[in-house]
């Protein structure tokens, strides 16, 4: 006990002292950064910070305070206590440095309905300093990329809802910056664009480094490397995804619809025998038709059914016509990670520090812990 | 230097694409050119019955018909420049694009003077419509130019000042027709505080009639450059770009 006591406080101390080393390769740091507005704390104290490349994914339920953190590290909003730097410079006593080094998409695409697409991408390189033949070319080059080509010549203010987001993705990375900082970048995207824009982020990730916003949990999986979930302005967890994936499905739920075999189901006996199955918890009817019902079964802590729970329909003589695992809801991950398990965020608590400033050590942990069918 | 051209063509850009910049030129012509005619036209009937009655009093264009006339655009300009200010700050910040320039790497000053510059320039350019009647009178007349250039220089330096003050009532609203009426309530109040002058003399009207722009207009529609009246309006330039400043700062910790 001693002993952990100890390399604890010898984290702590390294955290707070960082080498020269890892100072270097932080892209951004944030230290006890608190945001109050007149009534209510948007961002308590969070700390954390993004090692050069990644992807970082910002996951927090409405309100949780994500467009607030991201306004401080763009400069828009200052800090009400607490630092933060970007690419080493800080973001109140340095903010011209900062702003010089980001691209930042905000939650609604800052666009001036009165300009055409191209002229506005003109507009916002010359202010991030492009100019001449460099200008031209990286206009060009973002409109490829996110796809707005095609509504070159359109008023900004007569664009659809997807094409004004890829407009304002395509001016954050028009200057290419450094840091990337994107407030729900796929809001309102269609499922191609959606893709394509995760694509794009991957490919920019390596020499940019990126946070992204989101409340939708696949995406970050999809996307990002690290996360760090937020509620009510703290700062849940940091960790990896794949260790987050780890924990949300140490526990699984799921769904199967049963049909019996020629002749009518009889759901509560389904049901029942589901329930016999080890490791299940709980079953439930979610809807039932002639022939066949819907069922979702809950396991418990540490226990993988699904394969079980096929072979016991099967065996039984009903049909399995589907069987998927439920995903796991933010809400969920959230009670997992906050609610009664303490231990459970205890557990989660103490990686997290290491993880976004030891992105090596997390992965290893973290693909330990992941699933193998994943 | 280069950010603020960049802000300033992108305002001027965002006026003539809009039917706001036409609409106030159209507007201002058309009061301007009514004001001319009638002001020419009492002229040429006065000079008649001169003639008529055989008076010796000397006509004198720029005495009868250029300084009235400028004094009337200075009133005029009163009521078009909460027009030309009104959207500056209080638009970008109701579509969020204030998030944009703000994250950009451009000093705060910058884009207030860059929207400053672009909205003085509309101002010069319902001054040109102006100009284009005084033209007139250089075809048929032989008016003195000199006194006509410094009531132009006047004109900027006053419209400036209440440009600068439109300004920043912009940064306080994110309404459009809040910072459009609070700005000609301001426009009329430095008007009508010459007033007071009229029928009192005492320190707190001198004060008053001090701070209307109207009054610091008169010697320069004269044609005579004093300087306490430049330093009145550079003084009200600074102090309502100052402010702006300000208020960008604290919309930053407000917002
Ligand atoms: N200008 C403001 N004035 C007062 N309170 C604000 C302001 N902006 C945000 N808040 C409050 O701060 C908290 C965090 O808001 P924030 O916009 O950062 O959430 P978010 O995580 O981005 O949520 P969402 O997913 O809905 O975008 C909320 O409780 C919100 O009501
Ligand atoms: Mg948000």
């Amino acid at each position: 006990m001693q002993a952990v006591n100890a390399a604890r406080h010898l984290r702590a101390v390294d955290n707070l002292l960082p080498t020269q080393s890892n100072f270097l390769s932080q892209m951004i740091t944030v230290q006890d950064l608190t945001r109050k507005y007149a009534h209510t704390t948007a961002v308590d104290h969070i700390s954390f910070s993004v090692a050069k490349g990644q992807i970082v994914g910002f996951l927090g339920p409405n309100g949780a305070g994500k467009t607030t953190t991201m306004r401080m590290l763009t400069c828009f909003l200052p800090p009400t206590s607490g630092t933060a730097a970007v690419a080493g410079f800080d973001v109140l006593e340095q903010s011209l440095e900062v702003r010089k080094h980001i691209g930042y998409l905000p939650e609604t695409p800052p666009l001036y309905p009165e300009m055409e697409t191209a002229e506005y991408l003109r507009f916002v390189g010359r202010l991030k300093g492009l100019k001449g033949v460099e200008l031209d070319k990286r206009v060009d080059y973002v409109c490829g990329r996110c796809a707005v080509a095609d509504v070159k010549k359109k008023l900004l203010g007569k664009l659809s809802k997807g094409y004004r987001q890829r407009v304002g993705l395509a001016q954050a990375i028009l200057h290419n910056p450094d840091v990337l900082i994107l407030d729900e970048p796929t809001a309102g995207l269609d499922p191609k664009q959606i893709n394509e824009t995760r694509d794009l982020i991957k490919d920019l990730a390596g020499e940019h480094t990126i946070i992204l916003s989101t409340h939708i949990l696949p995406e970050v999986e999809q996307t990002c490397e690290h996360v760090i979930i937020i509620n009510k302005g703290r700062v849940v967890a940091t960790d990896s995804v794949a260790n987050l994936q780890g924990r949300a499905r140490d526990r699984e739920t799921v769904v199967l619809e049963v049909a019996g075999r020629g002749a009518p189901l009889d759901p509560a006996r389904v049901q029942q025998r589901l329930q016999r199955v080890a490791g299940v918890a709980q079953v439930r009817i979610k809807n039932q038709r002639n022939a066949s019902a819907v069922f979702e079964a809950e396991s418990r802590r540490g226990e993988m059914v699904r394969g079980d729970l096929a072979r016991a329909v099967i065996e039984s003589g009903w049909d399995l016509n589907e069987l998927r695992p439920e995903a796991m809801s933010l809400e969920e991950i959230f009670l997992q990670l906050t609610g009664s398990d303490s231990a459970a965020a205890a557990a989660g608590k103490q990686p997290s520090e290491e993880a976004a400033s030891a992105p090596q050590a997390a992965k290893e942990s973290g693909a330990a812990a992941k699933e193998p069918q994943r | 230097m280069r950010n603020i051209w960049i802000i300033c063509r992108k305002e001027l850009k965002s006026y003539f694409s809009s039917p706001i910049a036409y609409l106030l030129l159209t507007m201002f012509a058309l009061i301007f050119g009514f004001f001319f005619w009638n002001a020419v036209g009492f002229f040429v009937v006065e000079g008649a019955e001169m003639q008529m009655t055989g008076q010796m009093g000397t006509m004198n264009i720029n005495d009868q018909i250029i300084r009235p006339l400028l004094d009337n655009a200075s009133v005029l300009g009163l009521f078009f420049i909460p027009m030309i200010t009104m959207r500056l700050f209080a638009e970008e910040k109701r579509t969020g694009t204030i998030e944009l320039l703000a994250t950009s790497p451009v000093r705060d000053i910058e884009i207030i003077l860059g929207k400053w510059f672009a909205a003085l320039a509309l101002y010069a350019c319902l001054l040109l419509c102006s100009a284009l009647n005084f033209a007139f009178l250089f075809r048929y007349g032989n008016p003195d130019w000199k006194p006509l250039a410094i009531g132009y220089l006047g004109l900027l330096l006053q419209a400036g000042g209440l440009l600068a003050l439109g300004t920043f009532i912009s940064t306080l609203t994110r309404n459009q027709i809040i910072a459009g009426a609070a700005t000609f309530g301001l426009c009329l109040m430095l008007w009508v505080f010459a007033w007071v002058s009229g029928y009192d003399s005492a320190t707190w009207a001198t004060v008053l009639a001090y701070l209307s722009v109207v009054t610091h207009f008169n010697f320069f529609g004269e044609g005579v450059i004093h300087s306490k009246d430049a330093v009145f309006y550079l003084t009200v330039i600074f102090l309502g770009l100052f402010f702006t400043a300000r208020s960008m700062e604290s919309l930053r910790w407000r917002s």
